[in-house]
């Protein structure tokens, strides 16, 4: 029972740390939760078709067709983390000093909710499909532990979404002059680490090289497995034995969503000044 | 940025050359062979094939990899080059029993 509950658990928290985040980083926006809950029940649904399509998405590009369909999903939520960072390089200011929003920002919160809303089906879909499918193996699977490992199952439902709800509380409590740099370094580390991921992806479906493969091995310095290994690979994608081409789309991506919120506050500051 | 990631998806175009191809199978939660040998320094293509009903996730961070293998399916993944070594591996939803190793010498 337990087992399985951290499986689930450990599935779940992924989706639920990224929609804990982007709910907190949200606040304010009229329409977020209706967003929010078409995101989830979106991604839900997506989530079974996938688990159902695993044979038939595995067997596509010769093999590598798992590789490419997650890849893609990383990729295309790292293009939305970072817009988003750089749209609220110069709307967080904005919604922080007047904390309400007017005529504009109304209309392009919306655009930035509808795609906040396709990100966490996207992350929901892929975390999802997983768990649908571990889940189905042991509804499928004889025998009498099945009932207690489907609860297990449940309680880590239950433990993972907790888990982003207390990290959504905790980041509400944060004042608000504090508030958007909290959220937008946490979205910049976790774009990145999904850059890195996507990376790693592409190498193991044969797709691009790894360059050096590892670049560096820090396995016993910080285990992957260990709880700070762990909170680190969630939160920063951190990787005990990365290759060269991971940490370069890490540094990349880093680099360029912080650029672009730089050019973005530049560029409204000197719109304030004229 | 997508003209960036374009071109680092396409400069580093994977060798052509003829991979080793490797298989392991999954049956009764359990990997088969349990210790497998690999050429250092080769990239190495593993064939999992999963004969169980219900599905495995093939994981290891020593080999930084990870793949869901459908019940009654198979999956391909590529590994290496490797530095000399062990590698273990081991299945996610198995863990118990679902357990290999990889040796590259």
């Amino acid at each position: 029972m337990f087992g399985s509950a951290i499986i689930v658990f450990r599935e779940t928290l992924e989706a639920a740390l990224l929609i804990g985040i982007i709910a907190a980083a949200t606040r304010g926006l009229s329409g977020r939760n209706l967003w929010l809950a078409v995101g989830v029940g979106v991604g839900l649904a997506g989530s079974l078709v996938v688990a159902g399509l695993t044979e038939t998405i595995a067997n596509l590009a010769e093999g590598a067709g798992q590789e490419l369909f997650n890849a893609a999903i990383l990729g295309i939520a790292v293009l939305m983390l970072g817009w988003h960072n750089i749209w609220m390089a110069t709307h967080g200011r904005e919604m922080a000093a007047q904390a309400k929003s007017v005529g504009n920002a109304v209309k392009s919160g919306q655009r930035e909710m509808s795609a906040l809303a396709i990100l966490i089906a996207l992350a929901v879909l892929r975390e999802g499909s997983e768990t649908a499918l571990f889940l189905y193996g042991l509804a499928a699977s004889a025998g009498s532990s099945r009932v207690s490992m489907l609860g297990g199952g449940l309680l880590g439902l239950v433990a993972g979404i907790a888990a982003g709800w207390a990290l959504y509380s905790g980041l509400a409590r944060i004042p608000l002059r504090h508030f958007f740099t909290v959220t937008s370094v946490l979205i910049l580390f976790l774009a990145a680490g999904m850059a890195g991921q996507m990376a790693r992806l592409l190498i193991q479906g044969d797709i691009i090289r790894s360059l050096v493969s590892p670049l560096w091995d820090s396995s016993s310095l910080l285990p992957m497995d260990s709880f700070l290994g762990n909170l680190l690979h969630l939160f920063a994608g951190y990787e005990a034995r990365p290759s060269g081409m991971q940490v370069l789309f890490y540094t990349l991506t880093f680099l360029v969503i912080l650029a672009g919120m730089r050019w973005s506050r530049t560029a409204t500051s000197n719109k304030l000044t004229v | 940025m997508r003209a960036l990631v374009l071109a680092c998806l396409l400069y580093p175009l994977a060798s052509l050359a003829a991979d080793l191809e490797l298989g392991l199978t999954i049956k009764d939660h359990r990997f088969t062979p349990t210790e497998l040998k690999v050429p250092a320094g080769k990239k190495v293509k593993l064939v999992v094939s999963n004969q169980d009903s219900t599905p495995e996730e093939f994981e290891s961070h020593e080999l930084n990899r990870e793949k869901l293998i459908a019940g009654n399916g198979k999956a391909t993944i590529y590994i290496g080059p490797l530095a000399p070594g062990k590698y273990p591996f081991y299945g996610e939803f198995n863990e118990k029993t679902a357990r290999g190793v990889i040796e590259a010498e």
